[in-house]
């Protein structure tokens, strides 16, 4: 057998300088931001503007005029509390379920374990299409849930259709979508907890109920934090469910902020309105987000014992 | 074709024998009537390429169309080789349903994009797309004998068809007018009247209502005596599609308005009228009493999907929802049957409001008179008759079409009072709306209104104020009212 030497290719020497380094490693994150900033300064631009597609020898910067113009509109003042009303009852009914079913599957077991994976299937489904199946079942004709509704004695039961049942149609979609998603993360949570306290506390005697409020709830709260901040974010720009299912009717109970845009600019071209709507959205998300955030880190620095 | 069958169609295209006469001459050569009707347009795109025009000036170029998902689209396409043979153009597409059409062109125009030379459209939206500058003006092509072809014969489209796509631009100004733009070239057309269970309405020993009173006692009448049926169905969802059709057609036919158009220029709202209240009440009983439970959901696709099921008796929309239900897999298939319907009992004859696809050309296409070549031939006379007779292709928009014995007697036999319903309702149909900018933002709102009627949130004559207050402000802040 013969022996070949190969040598060793030679190893380019590329080297970045220091100084510059630290701008060569964010630019991928200046890249996106870019991707990101352009669009929503250009969204800012227009909602200081009458900017009407249907009307552009009129369109010019009014500046505030279209926030103003909000503060006197009952259409605006309706689409906030729709959507306030709604973000606030998903995000409690999917919170207190989550947390629930988080709770029956807490212990490792192959049972717990299946369900768990199996609970999660609505959460595959995409949105659009979950609302058309959901429309389907409670078709006041022939929907199987309209019929199940006879059974128990509620005649004539229109679900979306029906002003008084319209909100409650929607928020019942939205739990079963979503709920899987806080009960993945609190289960999450609370098999990550340090077996130690509860161990101490079965020892005492303590009872359940209060191993519950005094020990599991406060060391899950960073959890359930985190579960909340992106249910209300994402919540309070609910669009596929309600349009899908009702287009923000009937009248106006489900003109939430994205569908309210969404009308504004694909249906009226009404750029301007439509633009400062999302800014408006946008600037209670941020709110928001800022309050969740900062209790969230305020949590985690008691937890470390730092508070 | 051989010898003997051309001179037979040559015949008939000469007018020198009727249809009639050439189906018969062919049936003993041994050709179908659907074949028969194939030789006909070959013959028919054979004679266009010898009226002299240039029909080959633009071959080699390829015309890129967007199209909604619709029979009209399929007609089209079923015969474009035809085109492609007698222009050597080629014409490629993209395709979307509707749910998603409108939002894809908006894109595609306000963009500037190049991408569609023509796309389909109603004439409602080129209320946006004219005034935005997304889409040219069609009377520079119609008008210009150097760029279309002697045969296209203008005239022969149907008058209230024809200026429901014209406009001035002007909020408020009239369609049609003498200044107005030709802003898109209309492909056909749906008027609104009634479509309804013969079956049923015979079963239950019904007659056809004449009237709003008697629509609004037919329909509850129809709800009581045949089971697991709703009366009536019209649109409901939160849209402007909910007014334009049976709603707009009623109104209208009392002589009201939706705006009034003030000699400074200036719109107001017209609906809170007492003709008008006197509407909106019979309407929201109607629903209220026999409508579809589910109605504020509905839109064209439940209305007539639930004709076809057999769910509701009748409908007060589109004509050619009544149209494809009563064919095809739909469980009520050849019970249909169509009546003119004129709401106002002092009315001499309907008024349908109309819904018209048409064919708009895109400002930013770079090929704008090949782009013409096509949209000449798919809204000509040997296209429409084509699409009519062969395909799904109603309501042609072209008169000469409405008066083929051929296409006539196909409807007549299959869906029973559908011609006498059109001929009948014809001279008054067409877009009673205002033409003006805030179109889909006001007839929304009011969509919404009448849902809140309806649901009974808000009595007729409260919500009727209501919407006056709101439509006036919105009108006020775009500088039109």
């Amino acid at each position: 057998m013969s022996t070949h030497t190969v040598d060793a290719p030679k190893k380019r020497n590329f080297k970045i300088s220091k100084r510059y380094l630290p701008y060569v490693l964010s630019l991928p994150a200046l890249l996106m931001c870019i991707g990101i900033l352009i669009p929503f300064f250009t969204a800012v631009a227009y909602s200081l503007q009458r900017y009407r597609l249907s009307q552009p020898w009129a369109r010019k910067w009014n500046w505030g005029e279209n926030y103003l113009n909000f503060m006197t509109d009952p259409a605006f003042w309706n689409t906030l509390k729709v959507s306030l009303t709604y973000a606030f009852l998903t995000v409690g009914v999917e919170l207190l379920l989550g947390l629930g079913i988080a709770l029956l599957l807490q212990k490792r077991t192959r049972f717990n374990n299946f369900v768990s994976i199996m609970l999660l299937m609505p959460l595959m489904t995409a949105p659009a299409l979950a609302s058309l199946m959901w429309k389907l079942m409670t078709n006041p004709g022939f929907g199987v849930l309209s019929y199940w509704a006879t059974l128990l004695g509620i005649e004539d039961m229109k679900w979306a259709s029906d002003p008084s049942t319209a909100m409650m149609t929607v928020v019942i979609v939205d739990v079963w979508v979503y709920t899987p998603f806080i009960m993945i993360l609190l289960l999450a949570g609370l098999r990550s907890l340090p077996r130690q306290p509860f161990e101490a506390a079965e020892l005492d005697g303590v009872p359940r109920l209060f191993v519950f409020w005094k020990i599991t709830l406060p060391m899950l709260t960073p959890f359930l934090l985190t579960a909340v901040l992106f249910r209300v974010i994402e919540s309070i720009q609910q669009f596929d469910i309600i349009y899908a299912m009702t287009q923000g009717g009937p009248g106006d109970k489900l003109t939430v902020f994205q569908v309210e845009a969404y009308l504004n600019f694909f249906q009226s071209t009404n750029v301007g309105r439509s633009a400062a709507l999302l800014m408006i959205l946008w600037l209670i998300t941020y709110i928001l987000s800022t309050i969740f955030i900062k209790n969230w880190l305020r949590l985690r620095e008691r937890a470390r014992g730092e508070g | 074709m051989h010898d003997k069958e051309k001179q037979l169609v040559q015949s008939y295209m000469n007018g020198n024998i009727s249809r009639r006469g050439m189906l018969r001459g062919l049936a003993s050569m041994g050709v179908t009537a659907a074949t028969a009707s194939v030789l006909v347009n070959a013959a028919a795109t054979e004679a266009l390429a010898q009226n002299g025009f240039d029909w080959k000036k633009h071959s080699g170029t390829t015309v890129k169309l967007l199209l909604n998902q619709h029979p009209y689209a399929d007609a089209m396409i079923a015969n474009l080789e035809n085109f492609k043979a007698l222009t050597g153009m080629d014409v490629v597409y993209d395709i979307f349903p509707e749910d998603v059409y409108f939002d894809k062109v908006t894109a595609a125009l306000s963009s500037g994009s190049s991408e569609y030379d023509a796309f389909m459209t109603g004439a409602y939206m080129t209320w946006t797309y004219g005034p935005a500058g997304w889409i040219d003006d069609m009377n520079e092509y119609i008008n210009d004998p150097a760029k279309t072809n002697p045969d296209y014969d203008w005239e022969d489209m149907l008058e209230g068809v024809r200026n429901s796509c014209a406009w001035n631009g002007q909020p408020g100004g009239a369609l049609g007018s003498d200044d107005a733009k030709q802003w898109c070239i209309p492909w056909g057309y749906e008027q609104n009247n009634l479509s309804y269970n013969g079956r049923m309405f015979k079963e239950a020993g019904l007659s056809v209502p004449k009237n709003i009173d008697e629509l609004v006692a037919t329909a509850a009448e129809a709800k009581a005596k045949i089971d697991g049926t709703y009366g009536i169905g019209v649109r409901g969802s939160r849209s402007w599609a909910t007014i334009h059709p049976g709603f707009l057609s009623g109104y209208a036919n009392f002589g009201e308005k939706d705006l009034n158009l003030a000699s400074d220029g200036k719109l107001s709202a017209a609906m809170n009228t007492d003709t008008s209240r006197m509407f909106h009440e019979k309407w929201v009983q109607m629903i209220q009493e026999s409508g579809a439970p589910d109605w504020s959901t509905h839109t064209w696709y439940q209305a007539g999907t639930d004709l076809g099921a057999g769910k509701s008796a009748m409908i007060f929309d589109a004509d050619i929802l009544g149209y494809f239900m009563n064919g095809g897999d739909n469980a009520e298939a050849g019970n249909l049957e169509f009546a003119p319907f004129a709401a106002n009992p002092d009315a001499a004859a309907p008024t349908p409001n109309i819904w018209i696809w048409s064919l708009a050309m895109a400002s930013a296409g770079k090929q704008k008179d090949a782009t013409w070549y096509f949209l000449q031939w798919a809204s000509g006379p040997e296209h429409g008759l084509f699409g009519a007779t062969q395909m799904d292709f109603v309501n042609p928009v072209r008169k000469s079409v409405w008066a083929d014995a051929g296409f006539r007697e196909r409807l007549d036999s299959s869906y029973p009072g559908y011609v006498d319903m059109h001929d009948l309702s014809a001279p008054g149909a067409k877009i009673h709306f205002t033409a003006q900018p805030l179109f889909f933002d006001l007839t929304t709102e009011w969509a919404a209104m009448l849902q809140k009627m309806v649901a009974k949130e808000v009595p007729v004559d409260e919500g009727l104020g209501q919407l006056e207050d709101s439509v006036n402000r919105q009108l006020k802040e775009a500088g039109l009212g």
